[in-house]
């Protein structure tokens, strides 16, 4: 159901993360939709509180307080009695409330298939699309006995389970032995004891019989559509959908609050609007984006806990979403550490610190992971940190998000003497249009440019890449808004969400230090006009302003390249943003900093100096 | 002046708890309503079922799975010990000549044989499992067939981190002040079985000690990240613990790195020297917060057991917090003003911040964000 500005003029929508709950005011101003005011409080689904609905009743507090300031109107409310107000009556109540959410540890899921790396990824695929975090995929291939899936898949307690295998008319055997596998585990619900663990087939339609003769005693059985009808088509849609309806009737019944939240969640007429999990929420906004600008896009949010990477690359937009569980900036930002190791994060920091102090530092960040860094130093180093996370991230992206494997493909000439294969990633950074960040680290720098720096560093962009940030972190509000209203959700996705920082220019290629590596001839917005034969290792940025356009003549020597056609020379509009456009030469394929640290040290104070990232007293 | 929530961990002299002790699976509940208990009482047991061995019965005999039926020797719900023909063939020409069968590896029962796949499962027989008190207090409510749950009044001291699992022993306090790092000289044979009491920090050298002398757990302010990693053997990644076997276990009750303990929480420890106490380390930061424990029960009466609810901490004008992040990580002041407005800190960050008095009457601006609450 949409509704449109008639109805919707005043919209709260939240999400409650794992760590706080975050309110946002969607309001019709002057002709248009936009966003506020924003609150947040600590999320309440665990004890002392076991009720989510406590966090985002002071989450719409600090809203309604805002608004009462920003409006010079105490009259303002949102809620009355513990409970909104729908519709709005004058300065009382709003006219919709929408929620997503992960907290409690989001969607937890178990899937299986009969070869890890063909059905096992099919069903991986699906249940990270539909927003789950895969606790272990099981497949009858994975080189564990058979004695050591079941207690696995009994130690896990998941939320609910997705059993893939099998092409229709394929053989059923092994499909049906994983459905036993599992039946002899016999495994329980992560949250609450009353009810049977949700269970979905997606597998060979010839095996629904005897999978309903194995399972539908033990769990909740329900079954779709094959998630991999034939080895060439993967099907992903109808388990995504299942996977969305058990999380609302099943799984989000039984977590504490959250019965009272979805009697919350309603459009203007009280009908009911599913809460959705976070990451599916994203999702849908990334993909509406990519189709929108028909263009590739790379988006991540970096969180606490985890960091979730979204892709939209090919011309058929395949969609990828990875998790990467523990890669994180509070929960888990000492996993960071044991995962990259110190040299790997101490590259990127431009000073000395003692190695003791860094490690206990991240240590309390993880045992007190709401804390802020007030220090610059500190700041410093969590974005160091942070570079680390999303690279490491965006490595197990690359590695999940490839064409199906086991298919065989007709191969012209040309590909037969390539390397290219099934099974090849199709995260492609020369084709990349857009790379969008956000979560805390990226969004909340107290500086874009610094978000800029954290962006290129991790992601290293090829060619010619806009790179842009949430906000305040509103893709998810913006994802399930999109259900009541795509008006108010693109509106405010347009005008108050993404913000552009700017453009990247990257050529790709080894060079040799000193040697010049990028000419570059450009129009700049203030008619004034750049021109640089800029050295390898170098940045530059140039001012160009959110809307504006840079036109540039670029020229790249030695041997390096600057785009998916292999050309060595450009006439490009660039694109402007809050930071600008950068120039980056320090190399792509391989990308390398010295390894001297005094060396190191004096090339990242120099390209942070350049990249204006940090105040000059620490750069000194 | 304005309030906020905040995180915070309760130190106090006095306090009604309240503790679920449930087994993992339904059982059999060993006490009723109104029994007084001790720590080292069981209150509960069940028998987990075995562990399920699978054995793919058919590719064994060199038959079908749909002829299997044919040859099977046992059915579900059977028990069967080590050694039980599970099936067996007729060998060849029906004569018994090269006859097969497949015999059980495993006491138990089977649980389960397919005739799409061929397979057996069979199950080991069951592990019995005992939940204990772990703290002396009445039981006030059963829930039957699954555990019970237990009151007390109890001195009170939540960790911010810990390893090892639950103990019980008598408060020592070694330090002679919340500042000191304890010495591994301190700690002798006088100290077994006893909980110790470091002041802010302690290090691997004075652990070892420790475990070799018998100590049951160490409180300690704060704790070295490598030390850890040397005790543990990996690096923590995410801060889940309490069920290593480490032979000791540590309640750190302000961080890591050298942190003076709470004057507060040190003072209470040492009033409370020599009395018997529950601890344990178990820590969980994400999904269900868990922090550490150190339960000292006191003497109470029946009707003293009304408990409340706890709520979230409250910020406001007069609270006393703790700075959990530098600058100033660790120390203690109380709160003079909630200014509403947004303020930029050295990092450049804009945050709500409070303004905070220190015990030296300094007043400074900090963020929200990093103090904690010392509730009593």
């Amino acid at each position: 159901m949409q509704y449109d500005e008639k109805r919707l003029t005043r919209i709260v929508a939240t999400d409650c993360g794992s760590t706080t709950t975050k309110a946002i005011l969607i309001e019709w101003v002057d002709g248009e939709y936009r966003q506020t005011v924003r609150g947040e409080a600590p999320t309440t689904v665990e004890a002392p509180l076991n009720d989510v609905t406590k966090g985002v009743i002071n989450s719409v507090q600090e809203l309604e307080e805002l608004a009462r300031l920003k409006y010079n109107n105490p009259n303002i409310k949102f809620m009355e009695n513990g409970e909104f107000v729908i519709p709005r009556k004058g300065d009382v109540g709003v006219d919709a409330y929408v929620s997503t959410s992960s907290a409690g540890g989001g969607l937890q899921m178990m899937v299986t298939g009969v070869v890890a790396s063909m059905t096992g990824e099919s069903a991986e695929r699906a249940a990270l699309g539909a927003g789950a975090i895969v606790m272990d995929l099981i497949a009858s291939n994975d080189k564990r006995m058979n004695h050591q899936k079941i207690e696995r898949i009994r130690e896990l307690r998941p939320d609910m389970i997705l059993i893939a295998g099998g092409e229709d008319g394929g053989t059923v055997k092994h499909v049906v032995e994983m459905a036993e596998l599992v039946s002899a585990a016999d495994p329980k619900p992560r949250l609450g004891s009353g009810y049977k663990l949700p269970v979905i087939y997606a597998g060979n339609k010839q095996a629904i019989p005897d999978i309903e003769e194995t399972l539908s005693e033990k769990v909740h059985l329900m079954v779709t559509e094959n998630i991999r009808p034939k080895l060439e088509n993967e099907n992903l849609g109808p388990a995504r959908d299942k996977i969305h309806d058990i999380f609302m009737e099943h799984v989000m019944q039984q977590a504490p609050g959250y019965n009272k939240l979805m009697s919350w969640t309603m459009g203007p007429d009280h009908d009911s609007v599913p809460i959705m999990p976070t990451p599916a929420a994203v999702g849908n906004i990334m993909q509406a984006v990519a189709k929108a600008e028909n263009i590739e896009v790379v988006g991540v949010d970096i969180g606490g806990a985890t960091t979730d990477i979204f892709s939209v690359f090919t011309e058929e937009f395949i969609f990828n979403r990875t998790v990467s569980a523990n890669l994180g900036m509070s929960y888990s930002i000492s996993n960071v550490l044991a995962s990259a190791g110190l040299p790997n994060i101490m590259r990127w920091v431009p000073f000395a610190i003692d190695e003791n102090e860094l490690r206990n530092m991240i240590k309390n960040k993880m045992i007190r992971p709401t804390t802020i860094p007030s220090l610059l130093e500190e700041l410093v180093l969590e974005q160091a940190i942070a570079k680390e996370a999303l690279r490491l991230a965006f490595e197990q992206h690359k590695e999940f998000a490839v064409t199906l494997k086991g298919t065989q493909r007709q191969r012209d000439i040309s590909e037969a003497f390539s390397q290219s294969t099934s099974g090849a990633t199709i995260v492609n950074m020369m084709t990349l249009g857009l790379l969008v960040g956000s979560g805390g680290v990226l969004s909340h720098a107290p500086r874009r440019h610094q978000s800029v720096m954290m962006m290129i560093d991790a992601f290293l962009p090829e060619g010619v890449t806009r790179l842009a940030v949430d906000s305040i972190f509103m893709m998810p509000h913006l994802g399930v808004l999109s259900e009541i209203s795509t008006k108010a959700a693109t509106e405010v996705f347009n005008k108050d969400c993404l913000i552009y920082l700017g453009t990247c220019v990257a050529p790709v290629g080894k060079n040799k230090p000193g040697k010049p590596a990028l000419s570059a001839k450009i129009q700049l917005p203030d008619g004034t006009v750049f021109e640089e034969d800029i050295p390898y290792g170098e940045v530059r940025l140039l001012p160009c302003g959110i809307g504006e356009v840079a036109k540039a003549h670029l020229k790249s020597h030695g041997g390096t390249i600057l785009d998916k056609d292999k050309n060595k020379e450009l006439d490009i509009d660039l694109h402007g943003g809050l930071v600008g456009i950068v120039l980056d030469t320090r190399g792509r394929q391989p990308f390398s900093l010295p390894e001297e640290p005094q060396a190191r040290i004096s090339a990242l104070k120099k390209w942070m100096r350049e990249l204006k990232a940090y105040p000059e007293e620490i750069l000194k | 002046m304005g309030q906020a929530y905040s995180a915070g961990l309760t130190v106090t002299e006095s306090i009604v708890l309240r503790k679920d002790r449930l087994l993992p699976l339904k059982g059999e509940v060993l006490v009723k309503k109104g029994d007084k208990v001790k720590a080292e009482d069981v209150v509960a047991e069940t028998l987990l079922p075995g562990k399920v061995i699978p054995l793919n019965l058919a590719n064994k005999l060199g038959v079908t799975p749909a002829q299997l039926v044919n040859y099977v020797k046992v059915k579900a719900g059977d028990q069967i010990s080590k050694g039980t023909v599970l099936a067996e063939n007729k060998g060849l020409f029906g004569m018994g000549f090269m006859k097969n069968a497949v015999h059980s590896p495993n006491d138990g029962e089977v649980e389960s044989i397919s005739a799409h796949t061929g397979q057996i499962l069979l199950r080991e027989p069951r592990i019995p499992v005992q939940v204990k008190a772990f703290l002396d207090g009445v039981i006030t409510e059963v829930i039957p067939n699954e555990g019970v749950i237990i009151e007390n009044k109890s001195a009170y001291v939540q960790g911010i981190f810990g390893i090892g699992g639950e103990t019980v022993g008598h408060i020592k306090v070694l330090a002679a002040a919340p500042d000191e790092e304890l010495s591994a000289k301190k700690i002798d044979e006088s100290c077994r079985d006893k909980i110790i009491v470091a002041g802010a920090f302690i290090r691997l050298e004075a652990i070892e000690q420790a475990r070799k002398m018998g100590v049951k757990a160490i409180i300690t302010g704060g704790i070295d990240d490598q030390d850890i990693k040397k005790i543990l053997g990996y690096d923590l990644g995410v801060a889940i613990t309490g069920h290593e076997q480490v032979g000791i276990t540590i309640v750190c009750t302000e961080g890591f790195g050298k942190i003076d303990m709470a004057r507060k929480t040190f003072d209470l420890l040492k009033k409370f020297e020599g009395f018997k106490t529950s601890i344990h380390g178990r820590t969980q930061i994400r999904a269900g917060v868990i922090r550490p424990e150190i339960i000292i029960p006191l003497e109470f009466q029946e009707e003293e057991l009304t408990f409340t609810e706890s709520k979230l901490p409250i910020l406001e004008p007069g609270t006393l917090i703790r700075v959990i992040r530098q600058p100033n990580f660790g120390q203690i002041a109380k709160v003079v003003g909630m200014p509403k407005e947004l303020t930029k800190v050295e990092s450049e960050t804009m945050v709500r911040v409070l303004e905070a008095q220190f015990e030296d009457g300094k007043v400074m601006r900090l963020p929200r964000a990093n103090v904690e609450v010392i509730e009593s």
